[in-house]
C-alpha cells in the first residue's frame, strides 16, 4: 500500500513539474530578453534609443536610434489592419450568414490553406510578383517598400481574422436574428445591425490577434520591404521593421551593435505583451 | 366586427410532410384570438406563416389564400418587411438584443427610417408605457437589457414590437417561459392592448385561453378543428375532438 | 401601404453590403487560387529527381536539396519526440491532477503567452539559451521549436481529455484504482485523437517555421545521418528557400521548394480534417 502511495506521489510530482514548464519557459524568455536587452539601452540612453531617428550601427560613429523601426512596424501593422480587417470581416459575414454550407466549407478549407502557407513562400511570391508589380504600376525605382510589406502582411493576417470572426458570428443566437426580422428588418440589415454587434468581442479579439501577428512577422517582410533603415516617410521607400532590424544584422554583429539588436527584440517583446494583455481584456469582457 | 386576417384553404408542407391541412379562419379585429391544441398540432407554424417568418425555412411550400386587410400577403407587390411592420411578433423565450433598453425599443423605428432623436425618444416612451414597463425602466434606459428579469425582458420585447406601431401582435406562447406572477402581469397587459391592437396568441395553457381570449381556435394534427367565441368553445364544443381536448382526455 | 417598397436608403444599404461582401469573398478566393496556381506552376517544373536526391555541389554548380529535406525530417522528429511527452504531460496535469484554480489559470495564461510570441524572438532566445552552449545545430533549433509548439500540443490534448466522460474515471476509481492507474488505463487512451491532431498541427507549424531556425540551426547543406545531423548546423527547407531566393537569386530552386512546401501544407490540412472527422464520428457513436 505504502509503495503505491509513494509512486502516486512521485508521479503527481512529475506531472506538476511538466505542468509548470510553460510558466518556466515564459519566465526564462522574459529574463533572457531583459538581461540581454538592458545593457545597450543603458549605454545608448533610453530616449536616444527609442526616439533617435538615425540607425547607423556599422558607421564609424555609430548611431542607434530605433524610431524608424518602431514607426515602420506601427505603420506597417496599421496598414495591414486597414486592408486586411475589412476584407476579412466582410468575407466572414458572408460565409457565416449568407453562404450555402458547401461554399462555406470550401472557403474555410481555402482559408485554412492560406493560414498554413509558410511565410517564406509569401515572401518569395511577394519578391517576384508584388515588388516588380509595384515598381511598374507606381513608376518607382524599386518596388521593395513599405507598401509591399503592408500588402503581404494584410494577406497573412486574413486567415486568422476570417476564422475567428466566423466563429464569433456563428455563435450569435438565432433568437436575436429572428426578433430583428420580425420587426421588419431585412436579413442583411439584421446581420450588420444585430449579429455583428452581438459578435463584436470575438471580432475585436480577431483583430487584436491579427495585430500581434503582423507586428511579429519577419521573414516575409524581409523579402519585400527593402531593408534600409529609413524613416517611413513614404509608402514607396525601402524600410526596416523591428523584426527585420534584428534578423538582418544579427549574423554579423558584435559588441554594442549586437547588444542593441537584443534591445530591439526586448522592445518588440514588450509591444507584443501589451497587445496580448489587451486581447485578454477583450476576452474577459465577453465572458461577462 | 370586421376581420383583419382571412385565410382560405391554406396548406403547408415541410418537404414531403404536410404540417397544415385546409385551414380556414377569419381573425376578428381588435380582439384576442387564442390558438390552442396539443404539441405539434401546427398552431405555432400557422402563427409564423401570418408574418411570413416561415419564408426563411428552406423546402417549405404553402398553398391557399392568406389575406391581411384584403391583400394577399404572398403577392409579389407586397414587401415582406412592411408586412412585418404591420404584423408584429413576440416570441416564446424573451429575446431582447444585447443592447441597451433604449436601443432595443428604438431598433424597429430606426430600421424603418426614423433617425430624429426627439421622435425616437417619444416613440420609445410611448411603447414602454403601452407595455406597462415605463416606470420600471425610465431611469435606466441606457442599461443593458440582458440585466432584466425574464418577465421584464418579455414586456420589453412587447414594447419593442409595439414601437413600430403594428396593427396585429402575434404572440407565440409568450408566458410559457415565465413565472406565474410575470405571467399574470402579461395577461393583464394583453387584455389592455386589445383596445388598440389585434392579438393572436398561441398558448399551451387552456386556462390562459379562457382567462384572456375572446375567440379560440383549436388545432389538431395540422387541422383547424373548431373556431369560435371562447365562451362557446369551452362550454359547448361542437366537435368531439375539441371536447376531448378541453376535458383533458389527451394533452 | 404593404406595397411600399424599401426606402432608397435601405435599398442602397442592401446593394452596397452585398457588393462588398461578394467582392471580399471573391478576392479571398482569388488570392488562394492565385497562390496555389502560381507557386505550383513555377515550382513543379523545377522539381527533378536530381534536385531531390543530391546536395549542392560547387564543382558541378548544381543545386540539390536532399540535405534540406533530411534536415527538415530530422528536426520534425526531434521536436515531436521531445514536445509530445512534455505537452501531453502538462495537459494531463491540468485536467487530471491540478486542483488549485489559480495554478491552472497561471499555466494556461503562460501557454497563451507563449503562443503569441513572434518566432524571431524565439529564434533569438533559442540562440541565447541553446546555441551558445551547444553551438548552431539542428538540436538547438528543435529545442526552440519544442517551446513554440508546447501550447499547441497542450491545447489539443486538453480538448480531447475533456471529452473523456467523467463517469469513466469515477468507475475506475470506484474499483480501487490509483490516480496514475486511472489516467494510464482510462484517460490516456481517450485522448489519442487530440494528441494526433496536435502532432499534425505541429508538423505543419514546424514545416513552415523559418525565423526561429535562422540563428539556432544555421544554414549548412551537408548530408548527415540522424544523430550527426542533429549535432550539426543545417538548413531546413524553409531556411534554404530563403537563402536561395534572397541571397543567391536561385529562384528556380526556391520555387521548387515552395511548391513542395505548398503540397505538404495541403496534405497536412487534409490529414488534420480527416483525423478530426474520424474521431468526431467515433465519439458520437
Amino acid at each position: 500500500m505504502k509503495k503505491n502511495q509513494l509512486m502516486e506521489k512521485i508521479i503527481h510530482g512529475i506531472f506538476l513539474v511538466l505542468g509548470l514548464i510553460t510558466v518556466g519557459c515564459v519566465l526564462l524568455i522574459t529574463v533572457y530578453l531583459v538581461i540581454s536587452g538592458i545593457p545597450a539601452i543603458r549605454e545608448i540612453g533610453l530616449v536616444d534609443f527609442l526616439f533617435g531617428k538615425e540607425w547607423a550601427s556599422t558607421a564609424s560613429e555609430p548611431k542607434y536610434g530605433i524610431l524608424p523601426f518602431i514607426l515602420t512596424s506601427v505603420y506597417g501593422t496599421a496598414g495591414a489592419i486597414l486592408i486586411g480587417v475589412p476584407i476579412g470581416f466582410m468575407t466572414a459575414v458572408y460565409l457565416s450568414k449568407l453562404a450555402s454550407p458547401k461554399v462555406k466549407s470550401v472557403m474555410q478549407s481555402a482559408v485554412s490553406l492560406l493560414a498554413g502557407i509558410p511565410s517564406v513562400v509569401y515572401g518569395l511570391v511577394g519578391m517576384l510578383v508584388l515588388v516588380p508589380g509595384i515598381r511598374k504600376i507606381f513608376n518607382v525605382p524599386d518596388g521593395a517598400s513599405l507598401l509591399a510589406a503592408i500588402i503581404v502582411l494584410a494577406i497573412m493576417i486574413l486567415p486568422s481574422i476570417i476564422k475567428m470572426s466566423i466563429t464569433a458570428l456563428d455563435a450569435v443566437p438565432k433568437e436575436y436574428e429572428d426578433a430583428s426580422l420580425a420587426l421588419g428588418a431585412t436579413p442583411i440589415e439584421t446581420y450588420f445591425k444585430v449579429s455583428v454587434p452581438a459578435a463584436k468581442s470575438g471580432i475585436a479579439a480577431a483583430v487584436v490577434l491579427g495585430v500581434g501577428r503582423a507586428i511579429g512577422e519577419a521573414m516575409a517582410v524581409m523579402m519585400v520591404a527593402g531593408n534600409v533603415p529609413n524613416m517611413p516617410d513614404s509608402l514607396f521607400q525601402s524600410v526596416r521593421f523591428l523584426t527585420t532590424a534584428v534578423s538582418s544584422e544579427m549574423a554579423y554583429s558584435s559588441g554594442l551593435q549586437r547588444q542593441a539588436l537584443f534591445s530591439i527584440a526586448l522592445v518588440l517583446f514588450l509591444f507584443i505583451m501589451l497587445i496580448n494583455a489587451t486581447l485578454n481584456f477583450f476576452l474577459k469582457r465577453e465572458k461577462e | 366586427m370586421s376581420n383583419i386576417i382571412t385565410v382560405k384553404d391554406m396548406c403547408l408542407w415541410y418537404g414531403d410532410h404536410q404540417a397544415l391541412k385546409n385551414v380556414n379562419i377569419e381573425i376578428p379585429k381588435k380582439s384576442i384570438t387564442a390558438f390552442i391544441g396539443p404539441s405539434g398540432c401546427g398552431k405555432s407554424t400557422f402563427l409564423k406563416t401570418l408574418n411570413r417568418m416561415n419564408d426563411l425555412i428552406p423546402g417549405l411550400k404553402i398553398t391557399g389564400d392568406i389575406r391581411y386587410e384584403g391583400t394577399d400577403i404572398f403577392s409579389k407587390e407586397v414587401d415582406v418587411n412592411n408586412l412585418r411592420k404591420e404584423i408584429g411578433m413576440v416570441f416564446q423565450k424573451p429575446n431582447p438584443f444585447p443592447m441597451s433598453i433604449y436601443d432595443n425599443v428604438a431598433y424597429g423605428p430606426r430600421t424603418h427610417g426614423i433617425t430624429n432623436r426627439v421622435q425616437l425618444d417619444e416613440i420609445v416612451e410611448r411603447a414602454l408605457r403601452d407595455a406597462a414597463i415605463w416606470d420600471e425602466v425610465k431611469d435606466r434606459l441606457k442599461k443593458n437589457a440582458l440585466g432584466m428579469s425574464g418577465g421584464q425582458q418579455q414586456r420589453l420585447c412587447i414594447a419593442r414590437a409595439l414601437a413600430v406601431q403594428p396593427k396585429i401582435l402575434l404572440m407565440d406562447e409568450p408566458t410559457s417561459a415565465l413565472d406565474p406572477i410575470s405571467t399574470s402581469r402579461i395577461e393583464e397587459l394583453v387584455m389592455e392592448l386589445k383596445e388598440k391592437y389585434t392579438i393572436v396568441m398561441v398558448t399551451h395553457n387552456m386556462q390562459q385561453a379562457v382567462r384572456v381570449s375572446d375567440y379560440t381556435a383549436f388545432f389538431l394534427l395540422g387541422e383547424l378543428v373548431e373556431f369560435g367565441k371562447t365562451d362557446d368553445i369551452f362550454s359547448q364544443p361542437q366537435d368531439k375532438r375539441t371536447e376531448d381536448y378541453i376535458t383533458g382526455r389527451f394533452g | 401601404m404593404l406595397n411600399q417598397s424599401l426606402s432608397k436608403k435601405r435599398k442602397g444599404f442592401e446593394v452596397l453590403m452585398k457588393a462588398l461582401m461578394l467582392l471580399s469573398v471573391g478576392l479571398t478566393a482569388a488570392l488562394v487560387l492565385f497562390l496555389l496556381i502560381y507557386v505550383l506552376g513555377q515550382g513543379i517544373p523545377n522539381i527533378t529527381w536530381e534536385l531531390l536526391s543530391t546536395k549542392p555541389s560547387y564543382l558541378t554548380e548544381r543545386i540539390g536539396i536532399l540535405p534540406d529535406i533530411l534536415n527538415t525530417v530530422y528536426i520534425v522528429l526531434a521536436t515531436l519526440l521531445i514536445v509530445l511527452p512534455l505537452g501531453v504531460g502538462a495537459a494531463i496535469y491540468l485536467t487530471e491532477y491540478a486542483s488549485n484554480k489559480k495554478v491552472v489559470g497561471i499555466i494556461e495564461y503562460a501557454a497563451e503567452t507563449l503562443s503569441g510570441i513572434p518566432s524571431i524572438i524565439y529564434g533569438l532566445v533559442g540562440m541565447l539559451l541553446f546555441s551558445n552552449s551547444m553551438g548552431t545545430c539542428l538540436m538547438a533549433g528543435a529545442l526552440t521549436l519544442v517551446i513554440m509548439n508546447l501550447p499547441t500540443i497542450m491545447r489539443t490534448t486538453q480538448e480531447s481529455l475533456k471529452t473523456v466522460p467523467q463517469s469513466y474515471r469515477e468507475g475506475a476509481f470506484g474499483l480501487g484504482a490509483g490516480k496514475w492507474r486511472v489516467v494510464r488505463t482510462v484517460v490516456l487512451p481517450g485522448c489519442v485523437d487530440g494528441v494526433i491532431t496536435g502532432c499534425i498541427l505541429s508538423v505543419g507549424r514546424i514545416l513552415g517555421e523559418s525565423a526561429a531556425l535562422l540563428f539556432t540551426a544555421g544554414f549548412a547543406h551537408a548530408v548527415n545521418g540522424l544523430i550527426d545531423g542533429l549535432a550539426a548546423p543545417g538548413a531546413t527547407l524553409t531556411v534554404a528557400l530563403y537563402v536561395y531566393a534572397k541571397e543567391q537569386g536561385e529562384f528556380g530552386v526556391a520555387f521548387a521548394i515552395a511548391a513542395i512546401l505548398m503540397v505538404l501544407t495541403v496534405l497536412i490540412n487534409f490529414a488534420a480534417t480527416l483525423v478530426q472527422k474520424h474521431f468526431a464520428k467515433r465519439r458520437s457513436l
